[in-house]
């Protein structure tokens, strides 16, 4: 059996994780809402990283574990990378609510 | 089932027969290391704190330097004080005896600086060595066992696999009666609503939300984004993107059990079941905490390879990374691979990791401990130096 390129922890997820190092245009065998889908990768994506298994707007909620990690800051389409530079966290927010020091 | 352990005249059960050269106060840990280095047998405990800091934190670093004393892996305690700190060397040595076991002072103005402390200190080291040397390791049950776990350097495959599998092991502990310890409360923050639903009570859980809600305040109170610091810049290299990302992976580490209780930084847990010391994720601190706790053992998963141990504890270092497995091959002691869909490995993967608990418990060696890396410990404290 061939080595799994990528993982989905949880059947609620909308990211995949990746199980070795990805390159722009390979295809992931995933399942997304109960359909098998086909999923080409549009930027390289290491080891151990995510990739959208749909697309999300800016502001939706990334689903991983089955449990929402983040949001995202910008349109994010399926097959994209996802990472820090299009989701932000929601805890541990002082810069939203203001320090006191 | 069983193990090969020293008995201590409290009941508690030690993996290790070591003498503690226990540094007071941040002042003395020269005298401390020199002391150790001289005297095979014994291990240091150094540490940034106890003189000028608001009460709050010296009863923190005293009650942490009172339960590292008791840790059942002491067979003896020397304290080693510079004698114009904050800390009061003779009310931790007053409440170590309590344990049972051997504790004295050095006081270095007293005795006359660095030189004579070191003399006199090894030749108090020395003869608890000795002492020491004379108790046998015994049979016990694995219901005295005393486990706590700890993930660090996390990446992806934390979550995925090696976290999970400790988790497995925990359970196993708890299903044998023992004692089992997991803290890192910033790591809860996203992932605490599924630790509130396994605690024992509507009090626990409780009591879980609020050790959250007061770590995430200390750090909101800083007015940053805390990204970068937790997650750290090596988790995010390792592809976990938020602390929610981090937390979530992080906690199933705490396995599948009722939470029975939550405890302070620096507590002893003396009951049976599966526990919370309030604590940050950062090594020095939470290692610290988990020995003041009573553990005799740390299973400490990685993704990317934290290679510390901890002076007097061992740290059996677990990663689900095959390229940290290869690459840091002296400091891991377990390597469990990511299962392929549909297979489950944690089950099996979680009696390998008990397996291997209880051999170390009875007395082979962790690589940490093979290596001694671990010598540089702390306490966490919340206020500041004044």
């Amino acid at each position: 059996m061939a080595k799994k390129k990528s993982i989905v922890i949880n059947k609620k997820d909308n990211v995949a994780t990746a199980l070795v190092d990805l390159k722009t245009g390979d295809l992931l065998d995933e399942e997304f809402e109960g359909e098998s889908k086909k999923i080409e990768l549009k930027q390289d994506v290491p080891f151990g990283h995510k990739i959208s298994l749909t697309r999300i707007e800016k502001g939706e909620p990334i689903i991983k574990y089955g449990e929402v990690i983040g949001t995202a800051t910008e349109l994010i389409d399926e097959g994209d990378y996802v990472h820090i530079h299009n989701v932000k966290s929601n805890r541990g927010r002082g810069d939203l609510e203001g320090g006191k020091e | 089932m069983s193990f090969l352990g020293y008995p201590r005249s409290d009941g508690q059960v030690g993996v290790r027969n070591y003498i503690g050269i226990i540094s007071t106060v941040v002042c003395a840990n020269d005298v401390t290391l020199k002391i150790s280095q001289q005297v095979e047998g014994t291990a240091a405990y150094l540490h940034d704190q106890g003189c000028t800091q608001t009460p709050i934190d010296l009863n923190t670093v005293k009650k942490t330097l009172i339960n590292l004393g008791k840790n059942p892996n002491l067979a003896g305690v020397l304290l080693v004080s510079l004698g114009c700190e904050s800390i009061v060397p003779e009310e931790i040595e007053s409440e170590i005896s309590k344990a049972g076991k051997p504790v004295k002072i050095i006081n270095i103005q007293e005795v006359g600086g660095m030189l004579p402390a070191i003399a006199k200190g090894s030749n108090i080291a020395h003869d608890m060595v000795v002492e020491a040397s004379k108790i046998e390791r015994e049979e016990f049950d694995d219901s005295k066992l005393v486990i706590a776990v700890k993930c660090g350097a996390s990446d992806t495959t934390s979550g995925l696999i090696s976290n999970p599998s400790a988790g497995a092991a925990l359970d196993k502990v708890n299903e044998a009666g023992g004692t089992c310890i997991f803290g890192e409360t910033t790591e809860f923050l996203g992932a605490e609503h599924t630790l509130v639903r396994r605690a024992v009570n509507k009090e626990i859980g409780e009591k879980i939300i609020n050790i959250v809600t007061r770590m995430e305040n200390r750090t909101k109170r800083m007015g940053v984004d805390m990204r970068g610091g937790q997650p750290t810049t090596g988790n995010i290299k390792g592809g976990l993107t938020t602390i929610e990302d981090k937390s979530l992976g992080a906690v199933v580490k705490s396995g599948t059990k009722a939470i029975d209780d939550v405890f302070e930084y620096g507590d002893k847990v003396t009951k049976k079941g599966l526990y919370i010391v309030d604590s940050p994720g950062r090594e020095p601190e939470f290692l610290t905490a988990a020995a003041a706790a009573g553990a005799q053992i740390i299973i400490f998963t990685t993704g990317i390879g934290a290679p510390q141990g901890f002076p007097f504890v061992p740290v059996l270092k677990v990663t689900g990374n095959p390229n940290t497995y290869k690459k840091l091959y002296d400091h891991i002691d377990v390597y469990i691979e990511i299962p392929e869909k549909g297979e489950d490995k944690i089950k099996g993967a979680g009696e390998d990791i008990f397996n291997e608990l209880k051999k170390i418990a009875s007395g082979k060696k962790t690589k940490s401990e093979v290596l001694g890396y671990g010598q540089f410990s702390n306490i966490f404290t919340v206020g500041p130096v004044i």
